[in-house]
C-alpha cells in the first residue's frame, strides 16, 4: 500500500486522501480547528500545517497524500506556529474561557492546551462583536467566532445557508441569513446540524451549557489529541 | 426601486455571475446598496440574501451606508503620497469642507482613501463616481470642487480632467509593432492551431503577471482536459501598487489583446472568454467594449470567426476594488459574483476555474505577445531576452525618476541601464514589482531583470535619498492589512498585527525585543499564509530588516525595556471629548519615565 511518513512514523493512504485523513486513520494526531471530516476542507485556520522535506509547508487538510512524502508534524518548531496562530485567534476575538458556558468542551481551548499556551503573547484587539440572542433555542455570540466556516458548510449541506462570513480582513463577521439578519428570523433550529458544530462557544444550543458541570467536561481530563482520534468532538 | 433592479437583473440575464455588475449599476443608482435591494436581487437571483451582503462588504466600492452624490476615492499608493497626495488631501478635504473618510452632512461629497489607482506615473490621483481623474493640483482640485458645488453630472465635466496618458517612453519588440487587425488570428489558423501551441512553446513565452508558468504548457493542459466546455480569462486586475501597463495595453493594444485571446480560445476550444477589469479602470470600460463590438462587426469574434467556422465572444466584467482579485482564483471567485477569497489548490484553474470548468487564465501582457508570437512566429519573440527569460518585459516606471512612464526591455536588462534611461539620480532603492515584490538597494543595482533573478509584473518604483524607507513600508504594510481578504488567520490577523507592531516601533515606542517580535510576525505569516498575499505582505518589512538593520536598531530609543503596545492615553481621547476636558488629570502616563 502506498504511504507517506509523518515524524518518521510510516502512515498508508488511499489514493486521494488528503495527509490529515491519512493521519487521523493511522492515529497520528495534527491539530486542527476549521477541518471536520464531514465537511470539504477549508484550510483557513492554518492549525494543521505541516512541512515537506523540501521546506515548504502545506496544510493536511487540504493537501493531498503523494507517494513518499516525508512529513513533519509534531515537532518544537511547527507547534510553535501553532501556538502563535492560537494566540492569534484569541486576541482577535474576545475569548473569556472562564466565563463562557463552552469551557472545557471548546476546541479552541482544547488546542490551545495541547500546545501549552500560557499567554496571549500578541495585544488584544478589543473588537465590538455582536451577540445575536434574538433565537428561543440558540445563542450566537460573535465574540467566539473564529471564522472555522464550519456552521456555513454544515447549514449549507442541509441546504438552508442560514450562514456566511462577510467582510474583509479583520473586521470578519458572521451573518444570518435572514431580512432582519438576526437568528429568529432564519431557518435555523436548534437540532440543524448547523447549530451544533461549532467548535468554540460561538454558537449554543441553550438549555444544554451546564448538563456536564464544569471539571468534567471532555479536555478537562483529557487532551484533545485523544479526543479526537475518538472521533469526539467538543460540544 | 423595483423596476430598477428588475431592469438591472434583466441587463445581466439574471445570471449570478455578474453580481458585480449588478451591485455596481446599484450602487451608482443610489450612492449605496439599500437593504431592499438585496433582498429584490437575491429573490430576483434566487441567491442566499448573505452571499450578496459578503460581496457587499467585501470590495471597497460598495457600501450599505449612503455615499456622497460625488463619491470620491483618493489613490492612497506610495507613488501618489511621494507626488503630494497629502497636502492635496487636505486641500480638496478643506474646499469641500468634507474630512477624509467621511460624508458630508448634505449628502453631496464623501471623501475616502482607496489603494493605487495606476496613475501612478501622472498622479497624484482620485476617483470620482468611479472615473479617474489625475495630475491632481490645486487648479485642477479648484475646478473638481466648483462641479460638485454646483451639481454638475460627472458626464457632462471637461474631458481633460479625464485624460489619462499612455507615457510609452521606450517601447521595444512589442509596442513598437503594430499588428495589423485579424492578422495574428489569419496566421494561425493558416499554420494550424496544434502548430501555432507550438510555436508559443517555441518562443518560450512565461506569463507576464510575474509569476512566470510557461504560457504554453498551460494551454496545452487545459487543451487536453476532458471537459468540452472551456474558457479564456484576462487579469485585467492589475492592482499592484505601481503597476500601469496593463493600462496603456488595454487602452492602445487593445486588438492585440483581444486577438491573443480568440486565438488561445481557438487552441483550447473555449467560445466564451472575459476580461476582468480592476473597477479602477472603469475609464476604459467603454472602450473595450467598443472594440469589441468592431471586432464583432468585422467577423473577428462571433459566430464564425473569419470564415474559419469558430465561435467565440469576449465580456468585460469590472472588478469593485479589491487587490486580492489580481490573485488568479481569487479573480475567478470574483468573476462567479463572489467575494475575492483564493481558492484551495489543487485543482488549479486549468482543471477547475471559471465555474468549475477548465480555464486559462493570463496577464494581459501575455496575450498580448501571444498574439505577436502567432503573427510573427517564436523566433522574432525569442531572439530577444535571456536563455529562460525570453522576449521583453513592460514595466511601469515611477517614483523619483525624470521621465515616469512604459518602458520595454528585453529581459536580461541591467537595473543601472533602466534607472540611467528613466533619469533617475541619487538613487536610494527601487522597488521592483510593487509591495509584494522587493526592495532592492543601489548596491545592488548590477542585478538584471528576469524571471530568475529580479522578477516583476511590471511595477517599478524609484526612491531617492530624500525618502524615508519607514514610510515606504509602513504605506505598504498597511496596504496589505486593509487588502488581506481575512480567509486565513495568519494574514487576517497577522497582517494587522504586524501593522501594529511595525507603527509601534515607527513612531518610536519600540523597546527591546520588538524587532525581534516584528520579525517573527513577518515569518510567521509568510511561511503559514494561504495565498501570495499573505506570504508576500510581510517583504516589505523582511526585505528591509535584512538591509538596513540600523534603521530599525536607531528607532527604538526607548530606555526601558518594556513598552505595551496598548496606548492608554490614547484609548482616554474618547472620554477627554466627551467630557470636554484636555487637563493635565485628564491624562495617564503608562509607563513611569525614569
Amino acid at each position: 500500500m502506498a504511504h507517506i511518513t509523518i515524524d518518521g512514523q510510516i502512515v498508508p493512504f488511499e489514493a486521494g486522501q488528503t495527509v490529515m485523513e491519512a493521519a487521523m486513520a493511522a492515529g497520528v494526531y495534527i491539530p486542527h480547528l476549521c477541518h471536520h471530516p464531514d465537511f470539504t476542507p477549508h484550510g483557513s485556520c492554518r492549525q494543521c500545517t505541516v512541512t515537506l522535506k523540501n521546506g515548504w509547508n502545506i496544510t493536511a487538510c487540504t493537501a493531498r497524500a503523494a507517494e513518499g512524502q516525508e512529513i513533519s508534524n509534531n515537532t518544537e518548531e511547527l507547534n510553535l506556529v501553532r501556538k502563535r496562530l492560537t494566540q492569534m485567534l484569541f486576541v482577535e476575538g474576545n475569548h473569556f474561557c472562564p466565563a463562557c458556558e463552552k469551557t472545557g468542551n471548546c476546541q479552541l481551548q482544547g488546542v490551545a492546551y495541547h500546545l501549552n499556551m500560557m499567554s496571549n503573547h500578541y495585544p488584544q484587539f478589543y473588537a465590538l462583536r455582536d451577540v445575536d440572542a434574538t433565537h428561543p433555542d440558540i445563542l450566537l455570540d460573535r465574540n467566539r467566532c473564529i471564522f472555522c466556516n464550519l456552521c456555513v458548510r454544515a447549514s449549507h449541506a442541509e441546504g438552508k445557508d442560514v450562514f456566511a462570513i462577510a467582510g474583509r480582513g479583520i473586521n470578519k463577521h458572521l451573518v444570518v441569513n435572514s431580512e432582519s439578519g438576526k437568528l429568529i428570523d432564519s431557518e435555523l433550529t436548534a437540532d440543524d446540524r448547523a447549530a451544533n458544530i461549532c467548535p468554540t462557544g460561538a454558537l449554543l444550543v441553550r438549555g444544554k451549557a451546564f448538563q456536564a458541570p464544569i471539571g468534567q467536561r471532555l479536555y478537562d481530563h483529557h487532551d484533545i489529541d485523544e479526543i479526537t482520534l475518538g472521533g469526539r468532538h467538543g460540544g | 426601486m423595483e423596476s430598477f433592479i428588475d431592469e438591472t437583473l434583466k441587463k445581466y440575464q439574471h445570471q449570478t455571475t455578474p453580481l458585480l455588475m449588478v451591485l455596481r449599476d446599484v450602487q451608482a443608482q443610489y450612492f449605496h446598496i439599500p437593504k431592499q435591494a438585496v433582498e429584490l436581487i437575491a429573490k430576483g437571483l434566487e441567491i442566499p440574501r448573505t452571499q450578496i451582503v459578503a460581496v457587499v462588504e467585501f470590495y471597497h466600492f460598495f457600501s450599505f451606508e449612503p455615499r456622497g452624490r460625488y463619491d470620491i476615492f483618493l489613490s492612497d499608493s506610495i507613488t501618489d503620497l511621494m507626488l503630494g497626495k497629502k497636502a492635496l488631501a487636505d486641500y480638496l478635504c478643506a474646499k469641500l469642507q468634507t474630512p477624509l473618510g467621511t460624508v458630508r452632512a448634505d449628502g453631496l461629497v464623501s471623501i475616502d482613501n482607496t489603494a493605487c489607482t495606476g496613475l501612478c506615473d501622472q498622479g497624484p490621483a482620485l476617483l470620482v463616481n468611479g472615473y479617474a481623474i489625475g495630475q491632481l493640483s490645486e487648479q485642477r482640485i479648484d475646478r473638481i470642487v466648483t462641479l460638485i458645488e454646483q451639481n454638475r453630472p460627472v458626464t457632462e465635466w471637461d474631458s481633460d480632467l479625464f485624460e489619462v496618458y499612455d507615457n510609452i517612453q521606450q517601447p521595444g519588440l512589442l509596442l513598437n509593432t503594430k499588428l495589423p487587425r485579424g492578422a495574428a488570428l489569419t496566421a494561425a489558423w493558416q499554420r494550424g492551431l496544434t502548430e501555432t501551441l507550438d510555436d508559443i512553446k517555441a518562443s518560450g513565452l512565461r506569463g507576464r503577471g510575474g509569476a512566470g508558468f510557461t504560457t504554453a504548457m498551460k494551454w496545452a493542459s487545459c487543451r487536453a482536459t476532458e471537459e468540452t466546455e472551456r474558457y479564456v480569462v484576462c487579469n485585467a486586475d492589475e492592482g499592484e501598487p505601481g503597476t500601469f501597463k496593463d493600462r496603456v495595453l488595454l487602452n492602445s493594444y487593445t486588438h492585440d489583446i483581444f486577438e491573443g485571446m480568440t486565438i488561445c480560445a481557438a487552441i483550447l476550444g473555449a467560445h466564451k472568454g472575459f476580461v476582468y477589469l480592476r473597477g479602477e479602470y472603469l475609464h476604459l470600460f467603454n472602450k473595450l467594449n467598443a472594440v469589441l463590438e468592431e471586432r464583432r462587426a468585422a467577423g473577428l469574434l462571433g459566430d464564425n470567426i473569419l470564415g474559419y467556422g469558430w465561435k467565440f465572444d469576449i465580456e468585460i466584467r469590472l472588478g469593485a476594488g479589491s487587490y486580492v482579485c489580481g490573485e488568479s482564483s481569487a479573480l475567478l471567485e470574483s468573476l462567479e459574483g463572489k467575494m475575492g477569497i483564493p481558492r484551495n489548490r489543487p485543482p488549479s484553474s486549468i482543471i477547475k476555474g471559471y465555474l468549475a470548468k477548465p480555464t486559462v487564465l493570463n496577464n494581459v501582457e501575455t496575450f498580448v505577445a501571444a498574439a505577436h508570437i502567432a503573427w510573427q512566429g517564436s523566433e522574432w519573440f525569442a531572439s530577444c531576452g535571456t536563455e529562460k527569460s525570453k522576449g521583453t518585459k513592460i514595466l511601469s516606471i515611477c517614483g523619483d525618476c525624470e521621465r515616469p512612464g512604459i518602458y520595454e526591455y528585453p529581459f536580461g536588462t541591467s537595473l543601472k541601464e533602466v534607472l540611467k534611461d528613466c533619469g533617475a539620480s541619487d538613487v536610494l532603492g527601487v522597488q521592483v514589482g510593487g509591495p509584494s515584490g522587493t526592495f532592492v538597494s543601489t548596491r545592488e543595482s548590477d542585478g538584471i531583470l528576469t524571471f530568475e533573478e529580479l522578477s516583476t509584473g511590471g511595477a517599478f518604483i524609484i526612491f531617492n535619498h530624500s525618502r524615508n524607507i519607514f514610510d515606504i513600508v509602513q504605506n505598504f504594510t498597511h496596504f496589505f492589512a486593509e487588502e488581506s481578504c481575512g480567509f486565513c488567520t495568519p494574514c487576517r490577523v497577522g497582517t494587522s498585527l504586524l501593522k501594529k507592531q511595525f507603527d509601534k516601533i515607527h513612531s518610536g515606542h519600540g523597546s527591546a525585543g520588538d524587532i525581534k517580535e516584528l520579525q517573527d510576525i513577518a515569518k510567521l505569516i509568510k511561511s503559514t499564509s494561504h495565498c501570495g498575499l499573505g506570504q508576500t505582505a510581510a517583504e516589505p518589512i523582511l526585505t528591509t530588516l535584512e538591509r538596513y538593520p540600523n534603521l530599525y536598531e536607531r528607532q527604538i530609543k526607548q530606555q526601558h525595556s518594556f513598552d505595551p503596545v496598548f496606548d492608554l492615553d490614547g484609548s482616554l481621547a474618547v472620554a477627554r471629548k466627551m467630557s470636554g476636558r484636555d487637563d493635565g488629570h485628564a491624562h495617564l502616563t503608562q509607563v513611569e519615565k525614569k
